[in-house]
């Protein structure tokens, strides 16, 4: 055992090595052992690949219509909200992957309301989860199946959202992490790109809607220059595949069209790779911990204050009462 | 040598005047073998009209393409609408004229816009300014029709639609089948997959499939290429079954021009590669604008007057008679119909006509009635 002699700036001076710092390590072994959960969903209307940019991010066939639906299923009339889990593992963490699929969104003549379903579910993770925490015996590891990433797939028209996006941004942004993306983007030259993106963004500006990562949350200095960028760069413009080719002696994912072969990782070619880093690599923890400390508080007091009190909610269709 | 090759030279063959001199002298040609030369001459000289409607949601590529296939630039002083202006936007039918001449022959082209279709939340119906507008160009012709004065009537129908659906889904979208049904017979629909370059070779097989079935299955009517002739040869005959097996056309358009291969062309550059708009291996552009204006062209005009407006003139009649049987009033020979803007001298005339006509048919009675007391 060798001795330290720390001088410290207030606080007090260590006489020799404790192994405080160990607990990161303690933390990450038992993270390892119970794995975690994160459930994620998807929005947009059919078409715009969804379910491939999932399996794309994941790299493993995790969305709904690799479950076994079949791809020529028919338009549902009304939105239906499809949840579909699977587990994970790398590096020897095991991560329990929720995919929340919404077929029907936006694909009606007529699409009023039709982000209502979506929001009443969001809801009833929220109310599950508040259900179990309030328990007199609580599980010691409540199931998490609250909503922690919403993606929102944007039409690549190259004019402007459409009216249906921000209406459904608008009202979701404040009860889950909203996560824009542009779909399609080998749909348009980098130009036409960079135009449109402008162009949204400013239209999520005007429209006052906060997607993830959200201004107001940002802890330190040091958080907001790192998401200034990301914001910067966002709504992100995306291609997705799950088809390999041959490039240059690398085996890449991509898609082969007759002048040429679009590579989904290549920063060059689309901006999937900093979707994937920003989503799994830096802020898949923030993006549970938002939902958690904001999100989930918020619904939380405001279901408190409802009529003074925890009662069953009068107008969803959870039958219990814990008070 | 290309079908549509073979039709200019004939063309040619019978436009020039020299052909016509040396067949003169033949002693037992007669000569009205010329008719179709002469035909060609008038309306050569009193040029063509073509009006074309472009209908899809907005961003579908709508003007991009018009502007590639008529190389023009129609749209240049458009301004795209932010946000806040289009939060109550309806459909609007905008109309843009441009006189084009080539080689001699002049075709004014009109071009009729439909910004709004599609893009809303709640699009219930949202087809109705277009059906209506059809509506009334065939209202203003019957009327012309029927008037006073021919000499001069302008032609506003509407020759053909084309319709982009968005390559985007996984076939037809309950908004386009309910647009196609609505518009099947009131004008020649041209079904397009819009921005075809994002698809791959294989997508762009399993969504024009898929697209055909469900026109079948839907019974729409869309615009269908006439049955070549028994006497075409082999090559017209096969370029033929290729265009109609390659429908609905996956097209792309650009305002742009980039250098590919040496040449330049108009195209998107993409980082991956550059796609040319007249590439036939790139997408159905060409097909399309040999189809639409160096064969079609003639044939989509046909339709729509002897098969569309005739439709429309048929139904309109029969719901004149019948309203006039309700209010049991004599049938006039010539279908008077209630003029919304009366001009009050061409009223005047009418009701000049009207009565005439009264007092003739009266006669007539009167005349039947006393032929047949003499016989009994």
């Amino acid at each position: 055992v060798t001795i330290f002699y720390f001088p410290q700036n207030g606080g007090s001076t260590l006489l020799g090595y404790i192994g405080i710092d160990t607990i990161i390590e303690q933390m990450r072994k038992k993270t390892m052992k119970t794995g975690f959960d994160f459930n994620i969903m998807v929005v947009g209307h059919s078409g715009l690949g969804k379910s491939t940019l999932v399996n794309t991010l994941f790299k493993s066939h995790v969305s709904r219509k690799s479950a076994g639906w079949a791809r020529d299923e028919k338009i549902p009339k009304t939105v239906e909200i499809k949840a579909v889990s699977h587990v994970i593992e790398e590096g020897g963490v095991k991560m329990k992957l929720t995919v929340v699929d919404t077929p029907g969104f936006g694909d009606q003549i007529n699409n009023d309301n039709c982000w209502e379903p979506i929001s009443k579910y969001i809801n009833e993770q929220y109310e599950k989860f508040l259900k179990e925490e309030v328990n007199i015996t609580r599980k010691k590891r409540i199931p998490d199946t609250r909503v922690h990433c919403c993606i929102y797939f944007i039409s690549p028209t190259g004019h402007f959202l459409r009216q249906l996006d921000t209406e459904f941004m608008k009202r979701l942004s404040h009860s889950v992490n909203i996560i824009p993306v542009i779909a399609k983007a080998d749909t348009m030259t980098l130009e036409e790109r960079q135009e449109f993106k402008q162009r949204v963004r400013k239209e999520l500006e005007v429209s006052g809607i906060e997607f993830y990562p959200q201004k107001e949350f940002d802890e330190d200095m040091e958080d907001k220059s790192d998401n200034d960028k990301i914001r910067e760069a966002m709504p992100f413009a995306v291609v997705g595949s799950d088809k390999e080719y041959q490039v240059n002696g690398k085996r890449v994912l991509g898609r082969k069209t007759a002048w040429g072969i679009v590579e989904v990782e290549n920063p060059n070619h689309c901006e999937f790779a900093q979707l994937r880093d920003f989503l799994i690599r830096s802020h898949l923890q923030d993006l549970k911990e938002v939902t958690h400390n904001i999100h989930y508080e918020t619904y939380r007091a405001k279901r408190l204050n409802e009529n003074g009190g925890l009662h069953p909610i009068s107008s969803s269709d959870t039958q219990e009462s814990n008070l | 040598m290309d079908a549509i090759m073979l039709q200019e030279k004939l063309v040619e063959r019978l436009l020039c005047p020299r052909v016509r001199t040396a067949r003169q002298k033949e002693k037992q040609y007669v000569g009205f073998a010329t008719l179709p030369n002469q035909v060609h001459r008038k309306s050569v000289k009193k040029g063509f009209d073509f009006t074309l409607m472009v209908a899809g949601e907005s961003g579908m590529g709508k003007s991009t393409l018009v502007n590639s296939l008529f190389l023009t630039d129609l749209y240049k002083d458009r301004k795209l609408l932010n946000a806040e202006e289009r939060i109550n936007q309806t459909v609007e039918i905008i109309k843009h004229t441009v006189d084009i001449e080539e080689k001699g022959v002049k075709l004014k082209l009109t071009i009729v816009d439909t910004p709004g279709f599609g893009d809303a939340v709640n699009n219930n119906e949202c087809w109705k300014p277009i059906t209506d507008y059809i509506d009334q160009q065939f209202e203003q012709y019957f009327r012309d029709e029927s008037g006073l004065n021919r000499k001069n009537i302008q032609d506003n129908r509407v020759h053909c639609c084309l319709y982009f659906i968005p390559p985007f889904g996984h076939g037809l979208r309950p908004v386009d089948v309910e647009f196609m049904k609505a518009l099947h017979e009131k004008v020649n629909i041209i079904p397009l997959i819009a921005k075809a370059d994002c698809l791959t070779p294989n997508e762009i097989k399993k969504l024009k499939d898929r697209i055909r079935e469900e026109i079948d299955k839907f019974g729409i009517k869309v615009y269908q290429f006439p049955e070549c002739d028994s006497d075409e040869d082999e090559e017209f005959k096969q370029l033929d079954k290729e265009l109609k097996e390659c429908t609905p056309f996956a097209v792309i358009g650009s305002n742009t021009v980039v250098e590919a291969r040496g040449q330049r062309v108009r195209g998107r550059l993409y980082p991956w590669g550059i796609v040319e708009v007249e590439n036939q291996s790139h997408c159905d552009f060409v097909k399309l604008r040999n189809m639409l204006i160096r064969s079609h062209m003639h044939d989509l005009k046909d339709v729509t007057c002897d098969v569309h407006y005739e439709n429309y003139r048929a139904q309109c009649i029969q719901e004149m008679t019948s309203k006039l049987a309700q209010d049991n009033r004599m049938e006039s020979p010539i279908p008077i119909l209630p003029l919304s803007t009366p001009d009050v001298d061409t009223e005047k005339l009418i009701k000049m006509k009207d009565e005439e006509l009264k007092r003739m048919q009266e006669m007539l009675n009167k005349m039947q009635q006393q032929m047949h007391d003499k016989e009994q």
